[in-house]
């Protein structure tokens, strides 16, 4: 069953580059649908974390090719099985090569999938590297003005993560007894038994590599850039799916693999993601560009996100894995808001725009749902994640946790402004002749808002399936810390 | 009769209904449908909040409902849940009540307004989240309903958003309540980290169990959520700005009910608050300044609305100290009264201005006693309750509260004294200065004066009927009554009362107290009359030299620009200095630097390397297929 929903994007994505622009479009959505059918239907048959596939793959290094869910990776899976769907009916066919642009896309969620359920480090790691060819090319193709130095920058920074991770990887490989074992089980037991020294090496090599994906302050610096350079649909993948690798690998690679290294420098990290928290929330209070805006606010949404699960905690990782997948929902939302007003008007500045509430009230309703998402209004799925990671910071430490909370003003303060800016007021010539929410586009953005108040009234099912894993990761850290010698 | 527990969630529910079906058709239905859904089901939810009321007044238990799980992770586990007492009694009989009447009014208020449907969807919305905010068994639940009473408030007040300075009084409103919130969230986190529950009735059992100072921390981070929700300084200056909204707003959620959020927030909890006797003395001083600096405003105000919004930031910092002295009784009556009368007089305010075409400056108005008769009345009813003439209500309210008040000290009540000789002056000059006197440019303009029509005529008549009568649900016993409502909240307050004994005033004493008050409100009522009729005193012209103690209170004393400099512009220069500086000039360049260095040695190694990405790739992706296909071919040997 898991491997079937690698094999079908993946298959998809090899015939739809010989297909029509139309007839590509409707494989990419249909395989896309198959898939999220397939996953939904493990979610109510229930047997999502018995799914598993391991075989031989290089038996003379030890590695295997072995795949599995548990509720963490199931979320995840959901997650990335729900949005591409929805990423997918988004993205315009009007465009150069459409039909090499949804293969793309396909090949990507597969790489995603791959990322999210992989048990062997080796595995993880070339799922990790493949996401990145995808995303690259969709960068330099279909990208914006400055594409090819934006995307080798991007490019570059994380492949620089990535290696890191690799060596850490690899390093904690070499300790495991015999012949040697990538998989995740053994690398845990070999991370407990490394000595502090080296535990806190490989919890930085780790660290950089995953807080370059998120990203995390100071290692941002390619993120605007590419968010705002990128075409919508690239954008979307990038921070409503690709980001969630950084967070999951934090929760699923790090926090078990050196549970001493976590506890020596972990709360470094996280006044690290704190900093970067407000100061992405600081940043987005003045930038006049949309998708840059949005860009600052995602960066201080999933900071709380890694600065959460660093408290090694039911309540933090429950609610972080949470918060993935509602700012998953919440971020695909609002940069399709952008994508659909600059599919009516071309505009540079947010200023550009104004009194969208007189000409198109149904696309400035649906932003300001997506708004009250963003800043976690309570009833919104926003509130229910960053409830539980504030607590959780709160919990670990009540400054740190305080001021995390300062998000929750300045986010106030930058989403309310952008919503002033461009909505009310008077009608700007740009937004003279706007056309509000057509059907199609409606089929897209209702669900999305629709998903976000669901899970804000009734969170608890989706906290349940991760309920087990979490704790299980913070009691086995907890038992690890001690065979540490 | 009793409310059986199935029966709470519909309370809630009718208006929510309301809402969305209003909302999803705001286009498709009429106006008189749109009128029909919005009040029926706040009509609806007043209809069981009287039965509920009914129940718990005649000595029915509390009653509990739990909906279902709403939030649960590891050991911390929270009910969606709704529970009623006789305090819940009091804010449903408020909330719906008001609201009713205020619903009614608006339809005559609003009438020909293009967005008299979606007015009335919000307003359905809002009685929604009020009615969360007080049913609410657990904190978080309260809290759902907290901000989303701040919700709406933002959506109100920006109602007319094609005005830039309505939206920017919108989002001053909101943004001034999310400071508060993320005190009381951050208390609200403490309390579950503490005690392990959220559960309101629990954590007041075993309050009495836990340290001072984790307590005085909890209750002081709860006091600011109330200091944002209530407009007590420092986080009053959104409220005289939210005047923006349509007036039936103003009444409804700026004066009678969702500002008051904080006075019940704190009268629930007066368990914590009693054992926390530094955060009570906290809310007796802002309280009280509050109280005194926003009356000393109100004397100078041009505008009728902001006269009356510096009054209910003044009436509100009555009630903490009221709270803060440890009188929770006396705090939740002066609500319920003010709830009536400050609703009154904004609708009468709403009426006047309707009748002079949007004219809001008193200035300009004069002599409307005559052509607005029953605005006249109704407003005059208003203005004797909210000065505490008897028998009108404020009279018993305030009255007790400066009793409590000089209880706890003689100072404070000369304080609170103080704000209230300065709210009987204010209210009368504002009285005097629209209805009395020759009519000014305002009203000469106009040919055809009408009094209000009858959708606002009705509920002005009733409200003004319990600005009258209210009072009496809970006379003081010296003047021969008996106090219903302090004896249906005993139960509340009971241990709150038994930590911190009232050492009652009584007797002759209490004749002193009410007759130094009484005298000095009637002076002031002729001094006012003195100055703004008999000398047709009108208030100088914008610009004009003033004194500097009347400067100072006609700008408000430059609070809004002491923000601005000190906490405003600092933040957005930050904001954009440290993007040049840091994001633009220090890591992007650091970056670019290294990146630009390997890229330059990569440059010299050209020869064996491209130095292009793509063909990185395609080597990395052949590679994996070479070991792919090396561990094939070890299988097949």
């Amino acid at each position: 069953m898991i491997i079937l929903l690698l094999i079908i994007p993946l298959l998809t994505s090899l015939v739809v580059v010989l297909l029509s622009p139309e007839k590509a479009r409707n494989a990419a959505l249909a395989s896309s649908m198959v898939n999220l059918l397939l996953t939904l239907g493990m979610l109510v048959g229930q047997d999502g974390t018995s799914a598993t596939v391991d075989v031989q793959w290089i038996p003379s290094l030890g590695i295997r090719f072995s795949l599995a869910m548990d509720g963490i990776s199931f979320l995840m899976v959901l997650l990335t099985n729900l949005m591409m769907p929805f990423i997918i009916g988004s993205t315009d066919i009007d465009k150069n090569y459409p039909s090499s642009f949804y293969s793309l896309l396909l090949f990507m969620q597969m790489g995603l999938l791959g990322v999210f359920t992989a048990q062997d480090g080796f595995l993880f790691y070339v799922f990790w590297e493949l996401t990145l060819i995808p995303i690259w090319f969709i960068c330099l193709i279909w990208g914006g003005e400055n594409r090819a130095e934006i995307t080798l920058k991007f490019f570059l920074y994380t492949l620089t993560g990535s290696l890191l991770m690799l060596v850490a990887l690899i390093d904690v490989y070499l300790n495991t007894p015999g012949n040697h074992s990538f998989q995740l089980a053994d690398l845990i037991t070999a991370g407990a038994r490394l000595d502090e020294v080296e535990q806190g090496l490989i919890f930085w090599a780790l660290f950089l590599a995953f807080a370059i994906k998120i990203p995390i302050f100071p290692f941002h610096s390619w993120q605007p850039d590419t968010y705002s350079s990128a075409p919508t649909t690239g954008t979307m993948m990038l921070s409503a799916l690709m980001l969630k690798m950084g967070t999951y690998g934090l929760i699923r690679w790090l926090l078990p693999l050196v549970p001493v290294g976590v506890q020596m420098w972990g709360n470094v990290a996280m006044v690290m993601a704190v900093i970067g928290i407000l100061y992405a929330a600081g940043l987005a209070l003045t930038q006049k560009e949309f998708k840059r805006l949005l860009a600052y606010s995602s960066m201080s949404h999933v900071g709380l996100i890694a600065a959460g699960s660093l408290t090694v905690s039911t309540m933090g990782i429950q609610g972080a894995v949470f918060q993935m997948f509602s700012h998953g929902l919440i971020v695909f939302g609002l940069f399709y808001v952008v994508h659909l007003i600059s599919k009516r008007a071309s505009f540079k500045t947010l200023q550009d725009l104004g009194g969208l509430r007189n000409t198109a009230p149904q696309l400035a309703t649906s932003f300001l749902l997506l708004i009250l998402g963003s800043i976690a209004l309570p009833l919104t799925s926003g509130f229910v994640g960053e409830y539980l990671l504030i607590s959780a910071l709160v919990k670990h430490n009540f400054w740190i946790g305080a001021a995390a909370g300062i998000s929750i003003i300045l986010g106030a303060v930058y989403m309310l402004r952008t919503f002033q800016i461009t909505m009310s007021g008077d009608v700007t010539s740009v937004a003279q002749h706007f056309s509000d929410l057509t059907t199609s586009e409606k089929l897209i953005l209702y669900p999305v808002i629709g998903l976000i108040l669901l899970l804000g009234v009734f969170p608890a099912p989706l906290l349940s399936i991760t309920e087990s894993v979490a704790n299980q990761i913070v009691v086995q850290s907890g038992n690890l810390i001690n065979l540490t010698p | 009769m009793v409310i059986g527990n199935g029966l709470l969630v519909w309370i809630p529910l009718w208006p929510l209904l309301g809402f969305v079906v209003v909302a999803l058709l705001v286009k498709r239905l009429s106006h008189a449908q749109v009128t029909w859904i919005a009040c029926g089901s706040v009509a609806l939810a007043f209809t069981l909040s009287v039965i509920l009321a009914v129940g718990q007044f005649t000595g029915g238990a509390p009653i509990k409902q739990n909906l279902y799980t709403w939030i649960q992770s590891g050991n911390f586990s929270l009910e969606f849940s709704f529970a009623a007492d006789p305090l819940t009694a009091v804010m449903l009989l408020i909330i719906t009540g008001v609201g009713l009447l205020i619903h009614i009014y608006s339809v005559g208020y609003m009438h020909g307004d293009d967005g008299f449907n979606k007015f009335f969807a919000y307003l359905n919305l809002f009685i929604f989240f009020m009615l969360l905010l007080v049913l609410g068994s657990n904190y978080l639940v309260m809290f759902a309903g907290w901000e989303g009473v701040g919700l709406c408030s933002y959506l109100l007040i920006g109602f007319w958003f094609k005005h830039p300075s309505y939206n920017q009084a919108a989002n001053k409103a909101f943004i001034m309540n999310r400071i508060g919130d993320l005190g009381l969230i951050l208390g609200v986190m403490l309390i579950a980290i503490n005690f392990g529950t959220l559960d309101m009735a629990t954590v007041a059992n075993k309050a009495a169990a836990m340290d001072t100072p984790t307590l005085t921390i909890i209750t002081f981070l709860l006091f600011v959520g109330a200091m944002g929700k209530s407009a007590q300084i420092p986080l009053f200056t959104w409220l005289p700005d939210a005047m923006a909204g349509p007036t039936p707003v103003s009444a409804l959620i700026h004066a009678a009910t969702m500002v008051t959020a904080g006075i019940y927030m704190i009268a629930r909890n007066n368990v914590l608050y009693s054992l926390s006797p530094v955060t009570m003395m906290l809310v007796v001083v802002v309280g009280l300044a509050t109280s005194i600096f926003a009356a000393s405003i109100a004397i100078t105000q041009n505008d009728i609305k902001k006269v009356l919004a510096y009054s209910t930031v003044s009436q509100l910092g009555l009630m903490f100290v009221a709270l803060g002295v440890g009188a929770f009784d006396a705090g939740i009556f002066h609500m319920g009264t003010h709830a009536f009368f400050k609703a009154l007089l904004f609708l009468a305010a709403g009426s006047v201005i309707h009748s002079l075409h949007g004219e809001q400056d008193i200035r300009k108005m004069g002599g409307l006693k005559s052509s607005l008769k029953l605005t006249h009345a109704t407003f005059l009813i208003g203005v004797l309750a909210i000065s505490g003439i008897p028998p009108f209500a404020g009279f018993f309210s305030k009255d007790e509260i400066l009793v409590a008040a000089f209880d706890y000290s003689p100072w404070i009540w000369a304080g609170a004294l103080l704000a209230s000789w300065m709210t009987v002056f204010y209210m009368f000059r504002l009285l005097f200065l629209v209805f009395y006197g020759e009519p000014r440019q305002g009203v000469t303009r106009i040919t055809h004066l009408h009094d209000a029509p009858q959708t606002m005529a009705i509920p002005l008549i009733i409200l003004a009927f319990f600005s009258v009568v209210a009072g009496f649900f809970n006379l003081p016993e010296l003047l021969g009554g008996s106090p219903w409502l302090a004896h249906q909240l005993t139960p509340l307050f009971e241990l709150a009362s038994r930590l911190n004994p009232p050492a009652h005033t009584e007797g002759i004493e209490e004749y002193i107290l009410m007759s130094v008050v009484l005298l000095g409100s009637i002076s002031l009522i002729v001094i006012a009359h003195q100055r703004y009729v008999t000398r047709k005193n009108i208030p100088a012209k914008d610009g004009q030299i003033r004194g500097l103690a009347h400067e100072m209170s006609y700008q408000k004393y430059y609070v809004d620009e002491l923000y601005e400099t000190m906490v405003v512009r600092p933040l957005f220069w930050v904001s954009s200095t440290t993007n040049r500086w840091i994001e633009v000039g220090g890591i992007n360049t650091m970056v670019n630097g290294i990146g630009e260095g390997v890229v330059g040695a990569g440059k010299l190694l050209r020869r064996v390397q491209t130095g292009s990405i793509g063909y990185y790739l395609f080597i990395m992706v052949g590679g994996i297929l070479a070991i792919l296909a090396a561990h094939y071919w070890t299988i097949v040997n």
